[in-house]
């Protein structure tokens, strides 16, 4: 018995293999799930459940060597990191956990990994196996980091110069004297723009760096989960999650509708020096306009004046992007090389209007600029089209990863599910 | 610190929404009800609660919590009654989850509207409880600092 299913577990990547390689493929040898993991794919692309961790699966990285490293925002058995590690056929065992910090940042490059907590970013060393060699010893890099009750993601990436990015929150919705409450000022001059709100920039490789040692790379954005680097054009990406409660604070000026629809969530292209506008304004996608938030005197028709950046592509109100990653690799067809795939967590902010969300939507990309129309990719985390509208989902997409191979790697923070969705492999 | 900071704004909020109000007394009659107290309660969760709070009362997670058949509903009505005049700025944890996303205050709504709604919750998402009376409204909203 234990010689048969080691022959048959041998026998199926051999076989995907041959497989694979008559559709002009190469290393696909993974199996999708026969449901495709319950998620809703393009014609010719599948999906399967990696593994059910069970934690708050946050950001996620895969190694040159295709271990999965995965960042939980809630401590699962004392421990915030879980190293995963797959068989022939795409199924992933967690082999080891570390770090006694919960956090949001995972990401790796050049033989590190780098994790952040929701005030401190740390980094691992990797050996030729990508596994970690100083799990309960890594390098503390940044330190001292603001952390409200809210936004508190301290997401990550590198450039390719060994500059770390970090997003630091805004601990607010929009900068009122009391923070989500109706009718209340923005306060003027908000005082949160000096050490949060916004992306700030370390270096990758020095240690104990607090503010002082860091630079705020872009201003006014309220709250980036997911942002990664275009190398392509050499340029910082990010997604911004928009402003709550047009209308729970304003109720004269905005509508249950309008307020399910306003602001749009952006992706921003961003260039040292960059201000995006928050607390100041908000996008509307209707308009294509920055509009005066209520907050600072605007009434849904005034617009914003001032030196602030327009987004490089609008999504629908507060799907909340959680993921960004620009695909590199060569298992997908050309037309997804260099495009941006986003992971949409999914909405709260449009009761008593459905919810919505729960997707991976891909933006095809030219030139390193958003070109042409965003569509949803891998659908259906939550289960059903009822599970969307109530915002009871099964499972909440949040973080994007590419394996060595090209697999697109999803991590939930709902279940713990981590999903891989590959392309051309055969069942 | 930061907590302490947050907590202090609250409750200076708090303070600066209640001086803004010289409201009425409730209206005579008004609320002795329990349907009619109830009818009221889902107009009012519906134009406040409902954002945070959700249609099913589950709440969001990690961020706003369930109203379903927790100790903060269930329980203590003097608490519950604080919670939504003053608002409440610290993390709670509910069956293991934390949620940390602060309360504002909503200390603008009347003594009758705050009875309504909180009767509305007491007895709706599969709760039952006693209705919550205007008086006990009063009897909290002067406790706080004027």
């Amino acid at each position: 018995m234990k010689l048969l299913s080691s022959r048959l577990l041998l026998a199926a990547p051999v076989l995907a293999g041959s497989l694979a390689l008559f559709a002009g493929q190469t290393n696909v040898t993974v199996a999708p799930d026969p449901d495709n993991a319950g998620l809703k794919l393009p014609a010719g692309f599948g999906a399967l459940k990696v593994a059910e961790t069970g934690g708050k699966a946050r950001h996620l990285a895969v190694t040159p060597q295709g271990v999965v490293y995965v960042k939980l925002s809630k401590l699962l058995n004392g421990k915030g990191i879980l190293e995963l590690r797959s068989q022939p056929n795409g199924k992933a065992t967690v082999t080891n956990s570390f770090g006694d910090y919960s956090g949001t940042g995972m990401y790796e490059k050049n033989g590190y990994l780098y994790a952040s907590s929701d005030h401190a970013v740390f980094r691992y060393k990797l050996d030729a196996k990508g596994e970690v060699t100083n799990p309960t010893a890594p390098e503390l890099l940044v330190r001292g980091l603001k952390v409200g009750s809210q936004h508190e993601s301290k997401s990550i990436v590198l450039d390719n110069a060994d500059n770390l990015y970090v997003n630091i929150g805004a601990y607010a919705n929009a900068c009122q004297e009391q923070d989500r409450t109706r009718g209340s000022k923005g306060i003027p001059n908000c005082p949160i723009l000096d050490s949060a709100a916004g992306i700030w920039q370390f270096k990758a490789d020095k240690l104990n760096q607090r503010y002082p040692d860091g630079t705020r790379y872009a201003t006014g954005l309220r709250n980036v989960v997911g942002l990664d680097w275009n190398s392509q054009d050499n340029e910082l990406f990010v997604m911004q999650h928009g402003r709550d409660q047009l209308h729970d604070n304003w109720p004269e000026l905005y509508t249950d509708q309008q307020s399910a629809q306003l602001p749009a969530e952006c992706l921003y292209a961003i260039k040292k020096g960059d201000n995006a506008g928050w607390p100041y304004l908000y996008y509307d996608p209707q308009q294509k306009k920055k509009m005066l938030g209520p907050e600072y005197g605007g009434d849904g028709k005034k617009e914003a004046t001032g030196n602030y950046i327009d987004p490089a592509a609008a999504y629908p109100a507060h799907l909340a992007p959680n993921g960004l990653l620009f695909y590199t690799g060569s298992m997908f067809p050309a037309k997804y090389r260099n495009g941006a795939f986003i992971a949409f967590h999914g909405s709260w902010n449009r009761a008593p209007e459905p919810q919505a969300g729960y997707y991976v939507v891909f933006q095809p990309f030219k030139d390193g600029k958003p070109s042409g129309q965003w569509e949803v990719f891998a659908d259906n985390f939550s289960g059903s089209a009822e599970k969307t509208a109530s915002g009871r989902a099964d499972h909440r997409p949040c973080g994007l990863a590419q394996g060595p191979d090209g697999s697109l790697y999803v991590s939930d923070d709902s279940k713990g599910t981590i999903y891989r969705i590959v392309y051309n492999a055969k069942k | 610190m930061t907590k302490q900071a947050l907590l202090a704004l609250a409750l200076a909020g708090g303070a600066l929404s209640l001086q803004a109000q010289h409201r009425p007394a409730a209206k005579p009659k008004a609320g002795t009800d329990l349907a009619t107290s109830l009818t009221r309660g889902a107009v009012v969760y519906k134009n406040v609660c409902i954002t945070c709070h959700q249609a099913d009362g589950g709440g969001v997670p990690n961020m706003n919590p369930p109203l379903i058949k927790t100790e903060y509903v269930l329980g203590d009505k003097t608490r519950l009654v604080h919670i939504v005049l003053a608002g409440l700025a610290e993390p709670i944890e509910i069956n293991g989850d934390d949620y940390k996303q602060h309360m504002p205050a909503q200390g603008y709504l009347t003594d009758q509207q705050v009875a309504d709604v909180l009767t509305y919750v007491r007895n709706n998402f599969g709760n039952k409880a006693s209705a919550v009376q205007v008086a006990e409204v009063q009897a909290v909203r002067a406790t706080l600092p004027k």
